[in-house]
């Protein structure tokens, strides 16, 4: 039994239904859902890496070193706003939040 | 089953595995270390993908960065575990009803149209001669594509970058009030009248309580 492009993109898919259900688990926790955040975009980046390979396309790689390098500003970012957020509140839950009354 | 199918699986097993431990960890820590794992168990399927540039990259970047950083964070801050995991289960059923649904779907859809998309031609003609010792090499080919079809994207995610960056340290940044510092673009700009006052005074006439002495001494005298 031979790989196929199938069989990478249920790996991406999975783990991207893991992701979700995470951010489901973890309502409270923002340092959980940041890391859920990060699971999905390496089960997207999966799956633009099996693309680019299985059709012999080189623009998919490409694409996946620029959803890299903005998945590291957006941490970088993320966990400045949780520092600065737990600087001033104490806590990083999420229902405690609700200042803006959104 | 070759090897590289045997490879698969053991990644792909480790890889959900390690994220089903970053969503269910107690502790933050351990989250990020698991977290870790998966991310490195990614770069050994990317490898198997032939696209050994990211995977190094990812190991790199978010093993040596990112993920050092999440530690950092995770190890400052202190969280209150009992609150945060306050009512965790409650919503597990919801949770992995749409989970589960996500990957089923998915993977009907998926293994449905893409079972039959074996490796092509080229592709497997260039792993082998890379394997045999010849020239294909996916940094120099993704390099090419960076450095001139993608070059004005690529100086935008530099810019992106030193954004976040300085976005970062500015958000962090605080000005404590109970250190003695001194501001060195006041120290510099100071001139000599700021800091020296030079009062007038006559240092050689006698002061009057000495006047007053001497002459009492001189009416004692007489």
């Amino acid at each position: 039994m031979t790989l196929t492009l199938g069989h990478f993109l249920s790996l991406g898919a999975m783990l991207f239904a893991l992701a979700v259900i995470g951010i489901f688990l973890n309502r409270k926790n923002l340092i959980v859902l940041l890391m859920a955040i990060e699971l999905m975009l390496l089960a997207v980046n999966m799956n633009f890496v099996a693309f680019s390979h299985y059709l012999g396309d080189m623009h998919g790689q490409v694409f996946v070193f620029f959803i890299l390098t903005v998945a590291a500003a957006e941490s970088a970012i993320g966990l400045a706003i949780l520092v600065l957020l737990f600087r001033n509140k104490s806590s990083i839950n999420v229902d405690e939040l609700n200042t803006l009354k959104g | 089953m070759d090897v590289k199918t045997g490879f698969f699986y053991l990644f792909s097993v480790v890889l959900l595995f390690a994220a089903f431990r970053v969503i269910t960890a107690r502790n933050p820590v351990h989250a990020v270390l698991f977290l870790m794992l998966a991310f490195s168990q990614a770069a050994g399927v990317w490898l198997l993908l032939q696209a050994e540039f990211l995977a190094i990259t990812l190991v790199l970047v978010y093993l040596g960065a990112v993920m050092v950083l999440f530690l950092f964070v995770v190890m400052m801050l202190d969280i209150n575990i009992d609150s945060v995991r306050q009512g965790f289960w409650r919503h597990f059923p919801l949770a992995a009803t749409v989970g589960a649904l996500i990957a089923l779907e998915m993977a009907a859809v998926l293994m449905g149209g893409f079972r039959v998309t074996e490796e092509p031609k080229i592709v497997a003609a260039a792993g082998e001669a890379a394997v045999r010792g010849g020239q294909h090499s996916n940094s120099k080919a993704l390099g090419k594509l960076l450095y001139t079809e993608y070059l004005y994207p690529l100086q935008i995610a530099a810019v992106i970058l030193l954004v976040a960056m300085i976005a970062a340290i500015a958000l962090t940044l605080r000005k404590r009030k109970d250190t003695k510092h001194v501001n060195p673009s006041e120290q510099v700009r100071v001139r000599a009248e700021d800091r020296l006052q030079i009062v007038k005074l006559v240092a050689t006439r006698p002061g009057v309580a000495e006047v007053i002495s001497a002459e009492a001494v001189e009416e004692k005298k007489k």
